[in-house]
């Protein structure tokens, strides 16, 4: 028998993001006893990296937004993949979300009249971003931390113990989900301090674990974006949708190389930065596609004036969606026009005068500065395509955020649907509190449906998961987990990229086979105390998992939308857009395709768009009757 | 531009352990958290340490470089000489787990001694409304990305483990400043600042300002007002007389 620690719990969140914190301060408060487990100290988790701000039609600053303008921005930004009824909810939730996190003490950027003040970003009708100069995130999470305290203070009030209904497990990976036939029966981890494993008894299990950027070379993502909540939810026999779709941002650093992928905000073009190649041109003219081409300036002349003019003049084309973007940069590097880095120019200093950019982008100003020594004043700053955010996740519910496996929840970046092909700017942070909140909320009615018939663990599930998660010490001689993981990586940068073609996907997915056999063999030295090397091995499995999910659903996808390019596809289609690319695991450990159809736009909610807009979009069958 | 760097990281747990030195390539434009990534991939590959973000932003990967606390990952190997050896311990003012990881545990603990946020008792949600130069001086608080670095720097508790219980250090005596100068907070913070959180023992040496990754004027902006605050209280005749009655009544 397995010599481990055992804790019950009614509802076990992991991850410790603004989704998990959300969901559990829900399932708190909905009086259900709540664990936290999350990989790093609470209070870290990725969510503080965001900036622009959080997504809410508050109309605050222009008292025409409301949910169904929203709502239509969402799902245009997603090229009509979302799920609609996750969109709806998100869009006519997201204001009371926002406005409740103030009521716990964040402070967000004030209106003239003393409310919250909303920005513009792109996508967005109106500007309906709450933020907080540009650290958004941080407020969100810190925000979401405090009041888990102050829940922990009123328990602490009413049994002595703060940790009575509400604890926080950091530094703690879940490896396992267990299950009592079909139903969620706990969690299997391990501290990351002591290398000890830990069980959770608990009916209810809520993923919150992020997204899957570390599967990728340069990426904008910290190291605990593994894809594990992804990887164990296929384990459980969850499914997840739309994985194909991966957000590259246009401008991630490119040098110096500890930096590389690291953010450079969308804010420095639209504050008049232009993209320019080796060559000293500004590309983006020649990069226009067809269908935007009315909507953006043909000379530089005209781009410059839109600035000051934007009523008589049309947008840069520097200003085109990030797909777009990104494709460019992307396409001048590879003809041999990039910088010494293999980056594009995005040059603000030849723009603005030096005073006006330390105003207006101070943190972009502090980064190139302490991080790569440029002075944006003076000079160019290098830049590139990064991988950014993954649209895809566990397939759940929209109103309650159960997967397919009773038991078992998602929110946030994890789970799949809200944002189609792509998501828009600040609706991240929105999402993970309408959708963190929900899942909450439904993990605490499903706990009440159990009564007292709560799924049971079986010693053999334990003594399995065990196993499996010491099989990195067994084997002597193997590779180090470090190497496979720099490989994997840099061939879903190579392959699986920002542009795809079939014959690339086939030998990526070639790759990921080998990977598969290096991985069951690789060796870890040491013990099992904070051990780095092991910690990876570990998260390395569930990195092969999700790579295989992306290249095979994009492999799968014959057109180009949104997150997804294909060189030999490059139109949107259509038929395409009704079909969802489902991802399960066999029995023996592999991944499996398979299409499933969208539920059609209820009528009401297809109502909201123009039949000229919806042409565009839909096939004609699906079209509302006229 | 490559070249071998000096580094001598301090190794061990809880029991004890002692500086070990390496020889590891450093490349142009890397930060000290490059080149310990670098250690543990190629040398050490059992070498603990925290981080994160990577981008100065979570405040995960505080230690001590050459004696200053510093967030790794924006400690530039250019302010160094080739041939300088660098030293990398972990914070001193915690119990070290194992290499560069510290237990932090008192800062949660100090976090959670602190009441929360006391909004009015009848403004719903929606309705809170606060003018932006009010909100300002809790916003620069806020900025906080808890490395909790000026805590390790601060001598109250740096080498006196005996203080800690007593002083909650300028990172939560500034949270208790941010809840204070919240425009909409209704709770009595300046008293519990004295009284429980040792404000008393901050004789404003400033060393918390300099460590901040944030540059956050944590003394000048949170401490000192907070100390003005507390006196202005205690001292004021009224405040002195009014408290003497109650006394005699009770």
């Amino acid at each position: 028998m397995t010599e481990l620690e055992r804790h019950s719990y009614d509802v076990v969140v992991i991850g410790a993001g603004g989704a998990g914190l959300r969901a559990a301060i829900e399932a708190r408060e909905q009086g259900k006893r709540t664990a936290i487990v999350c990989k790093s100290l609470f209070g870290k988790a990725h969510t503080v990296m965001a900036e622009g701000g959080c997504a809410a039609a508050m109309g605050n600053a222009n008292s025409n937004d409301n949910w169904q303008v929203h709502y239509r921005d969402t799902m245009r930004g997603g090229k009509f993949l979302n799920n609609w009824r996750m969109a709806e909810l998100h869009a006519q939730e997201a204001p009371d979300r926002v406005w409740e996190l103030e009521t716990y003490g964040a402070l967000f950027d004030r209106t003239p009249d003393g409310r919250i003040s909303q920005r513009n970003f792109g996508g967005h009708t109106y500007p309906r971003l709450a933020h907080v100069g540009d650290r958004t995130g941080l407020e969100l999470i810190r925000t979401l931390q405090q009041k888990i305290v102050s829940l922990q203070q009123e328990d602490f009030q009413a049994t002595g113990d703060y940790e009575a209904n509400l604890k926080v497990y950091a530094e703690c990976t879940v490896t396992e989900l267990l299950k009592d036939g079909d139903a969620i029966s706990g969690a299997f981890g391990y501290w990351r301090e002591s290398g000890r494993f830990i069980l959770f008894d608990a009916p209810a299990v809520v993923l919150a674990t992020g997204g899957v950027g570390k599967s990728f070379k340069v990426t904008s993502n910290s190291w605990e974006y593994t894809g594990d909540g992804h990887a164990l939810a296929m384990r459980a026999g969850a499914t997840l949708i739309n994985m194909e779709f991966i957000q590259f941002h246009p401008t991630g650093m490119v040098w110096p190389p500890s930096v590389k992928g690291i953010l450079v905000t969308e804010s420095v073009r639209g504050d008049g930065g232009v993209l320019k190649n080796s060559e000293g041109k500004r590309f983006m003219f020649e990069y226009v596609p067809d269908v935007f081409r009315a909507q953006y300036a043909e000379t530089e002349d005209e781009a410059d004036r839109w600035y000051k003019d934007p009523d008589n003049n049309r947008r840069p084309p520097e200003l085109l969606p990030r797909d777009e973007v990104a494709r460019a940069i992307n396409s001048e590097v590879k003809a041999g026009r990039g910088t010494p880095h293999g980056g594009v120019f995005l040059d603000v200093s030849t723009r603005l005068p030096a005073e006006e950019i330390t105003r207006r982008l101070p943190s972009m100003h502090h980064q190139f500065k302490e991080l790569a020594d440029v002075d944006i004043t003076a000079e160019p700053m290098e830049v590139g395509p990064t991988c950014h955010y993954v649209m895809g996740g566990v397939e759940v519910d929209p109103d309650t955020a159960q997967s397919v496996v009773p038991g078992l929840f998602a929110a946030g970046e994890v789970a799949g649907g809200m944002h189609g092909s792509n998501r828009l700017g600040g609706n991240s942070l929105s999402d993970l509190l309408v959708f963190g909140r929900r899942a909450g909320m439904g993990a605490a009615t499903y706990v009440d449906q159990l009564g007292s018939e709560r799924p049971k663990i079986a010693e053999a599930d334990i003594d399995a998961a065990a196993a499996e998660a010491l099989a990195p010490f067994e084997l002597e001689g193997g590779e180090n987990p470090y190497t496979i993981h720099t490989e994997l990586q840099q061939s879903m940068n190579d392959l699986v990229g920002i542009i795809r073609k079939e014959e690339e996907m086939e030998r990526a997915l070639a790759k990921l086979a080998e990977y598969r056999g290096r991985i069951a063999k690789m060796t870890v030295e040491g013990h099992r105390q904070f051990n780095p090397g092991w910690h990876l091995a570990l998260d390395l499995r569930n990195m092969l998992t999700v790579s295989e999910c992306v290249a095979k659903a994009a492999l799968q996808r014959q057109e180009s939308r949104g997150g997804h390019t294909r060189d030999d596809f490059p139109g949107m289609n259509a038929d395409w857009r009704k079909l969802l690319l489902v991802c399960s695991l066999d029995t023996d450990g592999g991944v499996n395709v398979v299409r499933k159809d969208q539920i059609p736009m209820r009528d009401d909610l297809l109502e909201l768009f123009e039949l000229d807009e919806l042409k565009k979009y839909l096939t004609e069958e699906e079209l509302p009757a006229t | 531009m490559s070249y071998k760097g000096k580094f001598r990281v301090w190794r061990g747990d809880s029991e004890g352990g002692d500086l070990k030195d390496y020889e590891v390539e450093v490349n142009e434009g890397e930060v000290v958290l490059d080149v310990i990534h670098r250690l543990q991939a190629t040398q050490a590959p059992d070498l603990a340490v925290r981080w994160n973000c990577k981008a100065g932003k979570c405040g995960s990967c505080s230690a001590e470089i050459n004696g200053m606390p510093k967030l790794m990952c924006m400690c530039r190997m250019n302010t160094f000489e080739e041939d300088e050896v660098v030293t990398v311990t972990p914070m001193r003012t915690f119990p070290v787990m194992r290499d560069l990881v510290t237990d932090v545990s008192y800062n949660y603990q100090k976090a959670r001694e602190i009441p929360a946020f006391t909004p009015p008792a009848d403004l719903k949600p929606g309705e809170y409304r606060m003018q932006q130069v009010d909100v300002e001086r809790s916003q620069e608080f806020r900025k906080c990305i808890e490395c909790f670095l000026c805590q390790d720097t601060c001598h109250v508790i740096r080498d006196h483990e005996e203080n800690k219980e007593s002083f909650s250090g300028p990172r939560f005596l500034m949270r208790i400043a941010e809840l204070d100068m919240h425009p909409l907070d209704a709770a009595d913070r300046q008293h519990e600042a004295q009284e429980q959180h040792g404000l008393g023992f901050c004789n404003i040496t400033k060393c918390c300002t300099e460590v901040c990754p944030e540059h956050i004027k944590i003394t000048d902006n949170a401490l000192i007002p907070m100390k003005e605050r507390v006196v202005d209280r205690k001292y004021d005749p009224i405040v002195w007389l009014g408290n003497k009655i109650r006394r005699r009544g009770a």
